[in-house]
């Protein structure tokens, strides 16, 4: 990773009608970093990275993507992205063979034959390379696309929940691979629901309703959100859960396995909650706040303003 | 249904198409027929005739030919349906009682459009005469008529109606595949999502649109081969004019449906509203070109209309070629509408062709 940026853009705004899809957001993703792009259904999050790669039309915003600008220079960042839709996009009545190389043409690519063979060799999609598309399990479809969105050796991935679906090998393999791309130099934004997943990424944004709430490293993330989480253990927790969540201060009580985890804001107001409970059979004890719990912490801050 | 409004009115919209189309401009009794007379005698009797062939309303005495071979062009070009022909000595043979011959050519190469003209034709003649000869040459009128009349039905002479339909249907049918297929097939496009995937990429658009126009292009033509083979093995129709030319001058028709395709896909939200869109320049196409009733036996409004549809034009072209022997000299003035309409929608297609989603 070095400290050049990959995408540094400020402002960026679409609106559709009277709604703001997105509104203002700067973002800097360095090179070769693996950026997580973190929001809540119709945040905007595929909005906005359809703007980067000039599929949509800003309303306000200016920057740079790859050295270019990212309003008038959109056919130059076309050929360095990679961009893989949320939505499953091929040719249903093509197979992953024809796909990759009616997709290589597309970018007019040289050695089109081996580009294609190693893209599906990276992503173990030999085996089934004269299957039709369209008759591709979940899963399997993803890895064509990603695939198929790197067949033409871009610098900049722009992965709207590439994930969504994958069975967790398969997920762990490809965050494994991801990481290892982005070794190489390659730089990723990623969007994704997965808690674990965004653990992976080097840093994170968080948008909600259009507008960025909070962006840095996971750790810093957590520390930005002034979280305090208590994590209690013991049986029928379950119990607990409502009078916990009518207490002033405490914003989530929710189970994690075997725990119970407290959080709010407020640390005395947290602790004072708690006291009633410190006794046995519980045990208590202070925790991180784990990225799951600062996303809710801020969907639910979004949701009730101050 | 309420948030598909297009589907709502093309609901209405058709149904009202073919009631107007049906009710006001089919005609099946096609009168005014432009008609160009060769006079070689012009005496007080051929001017008797003339007024009552006016007067019937069948006819719409247009022109007056200089020459045998002008009449000929006249008739070649589709400018007129009838050449009427008055031989020298037209009043002195009427006289004497010789039965001149008056000759007749028609534009027969759609018998429904000749077909009740020429049967009125005897009685008018003859009837009108009535009057002329009182008298002394009274005795003219008797049993069959005073005058003779010989009918030649150019082109096909034999009125068979496949003559006249199977080159026309070769319009018809690339105008429904053409718009019909680019439409729903780009639509499907955006639909899928892969116009997402498509417009990710370093393509114009308009390398995308071409790369789909010639696939298309090809695939008229193999329907045109289709129709021109069971023309000629089936139903023994074939082409006196050349291939070459007819080949030739379905390009430019052919891209003209295309463009009506990508515009309509342009605005189609879906597959379906693409095919109803399909549907609705279909529906004029195919009853005012006339392809199905004659073209000239509409109300002017609705030949206005036809004018603006390439079929019309494509369709005189291909008879023209398969019938009449036509050269690119005899149907120059028809390619023109078809270049204009080709020029305007391709034009509004690839303007109107998203290079964003927005
Ligand atoms: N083409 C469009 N026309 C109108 N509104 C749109 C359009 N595309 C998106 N929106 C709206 O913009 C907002 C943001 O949508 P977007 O798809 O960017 O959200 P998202 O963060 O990607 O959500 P998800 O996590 O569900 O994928 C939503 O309210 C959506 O309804
Ligand atoms: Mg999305």
């Amino acid at each position: 990773m070095n400290d050049a940026l990959a995408i540094d853009v400020r402002g960026m705004t679409k609106r559709f009608g009277s709604l703001v899809a997105v509104d203002h957001i700067d973002l800097q993703v360095r090179q070769g970093e693996i950026h997580g792009f973190l929001g809540p259904n119709g945040s905007g999050k595929t909005t906005f990275i359809r703007m980067l790669c000039g599929l949509l039309k800003p309303d306000d915003g200016h920057g740079i993507c790859l050295d270019h600008n990212v309003i008038t220079q959109s056919e130059a960042i076309k050929r360095q992205v990679g961009y893989m839709t949320q939505r499953f996009s091929f040719w249903e009545d093509l197979s992953i063979r024809e796909n990759l190389d009616f997709i290589g043409r597309m970018y007019g690519i040289a050695h089109r034959r081996q580009a294609v063979h190693d893209a599906m060799r990276r992503l173990g999609l030999e085996n089934r390379q004269h299957q039709l598309a369209g008759s591709l399990s979940g899963g399997w479809k993803q890895r064509l696309a990603l695939a198929a969105c790197m067949i033409h050796r871009p610098r900049l991935l722009l992965l709207d929940e590439p994930t969504a679906g994958v069975d967790p090998v398969a997920r762990r393999e490809f965050w494994d691979e991801i990481h290892a791309l982005a070794e190489e130099g390659l730089t990723f934004l990623i969007t994704t629901h997965y808690m674990d997943e965004a653990e992976r990424c080097h840093r994170l944004a968080f948008i909600a309703a259009g507008r960025m709430l909070t962006r840095g490293s996971l750790d810093e993330v957590v520390a930005d959100s002034k979280l305090v989480t208590w994590a209690v253990n013991g049986p029928d927790l379950q119990k607990l859960i409502a009078p916990l969540q009518r207490q002033p201060g405490v914003e989530q009580a929710t189970v994690f396995g075997n725990s119970l985890h407290v959080s709010g804001i407020n640390p005395s107001e947290v602790y004072r909650a708690i006291t009633p409970y410190q006794r046995k059979p519980y045990f208590w004890r202070q925790v991180e706040p784990s990225l799951e719990d600062v996303f809710v912490h801020l969907m639910t801050r979004k949701a009730v303003p101050q | 249904m309420r948030r598909d409004r297009l589907t709502f009115g093309m609901m209405i919209g058709i149904p009202l198409l073919q009631l107007i189309i049906f009710g006001y401009a089919i005609n099946s009794d096609p009168k005014h027929l432009p008609t160009a007379v060769l006079l070689a005698d012009d005496g007080p009797h051929v001017r008797t005739i003339l007024s009552a062939m006016k007067n019937s309303g069948y006819f719409d005495l247009t022109l007056l030919a200089s020459s045998e071979t002008q009449a000929r062009q006249l008739l070649a070009r589709g400018q007129v349906q009838f050449v009427i022909s008055i031989p020298p000595d037209f009043t002195r043979d009427l006289l004497r009682g010789d039965r001149p011959t008056v000759l007749v050519e028609a534009d027969a190469s759609d018998p429904a459009a000749t077909s009740n003209a020429l049967a009125a034709m005897k009685t008018i003649m003859n009837g009108s005469l009535r009057a002329d000869l009182k008298g002394p040459t009274a005795s003219l009128n008797a049993s069959d008529g005073p005058i003779h009349l010989a009918v030649h039905g150019l082109y096909n002479p034999e009125a068979i109606t496949q003559y006249n339909i199977i080159p026309g249907l070769m319009g018809v049918v690339l105008t429904m595949t053409m718009v019909m297929i680019t439409s729903v097939a780009i639509t499907r496009e955006s639909e899928r999502g892969t116009m997402e995937n498509l417009l990710a990429m370093p393509t114009r658009p308009l390398e995308v649109l071409i790369g789909k126009i010639i696939p298309y292009t090809l695939v008229g033509y193999v329907q045109m081969g289709l129709i021109l083979l069971a023309a000629y093995f089936i139903f023994d129709v074939y082409v006196t004019g050349s291939y070459l030319l007819l080949l030739a001058i379905s390009l430019p028709f052919i891209c003209a449906n295309l463009g009506v395709g990508i515009t309509f896909s342009t605005i189609a939200r879906n597959q379906l509203q693409a095919l109803q869109m399909s549907f609705f320049f279909f529906l004029p196409s195919l009853l005012l070109s006339g392809f199905m009733f004659p073209f000239r036996g509409m109300p002017q409004w609705a030949q206005t209309i036809g004018q603006m549809l390439p079929l019309t034009h494509y369709l005189r072209v291909v008879r023209g070629i398969t019938l009449k022997a036509s050269g690119l000299g005899d149907i120059v003035f028809e390619l023109w509408p078809i270049g204009v309409f080709l020029v305007l929608s391709l034009a509004v297609g690839v303007a109107r062709y998203r290079r964003t989603l927005d």
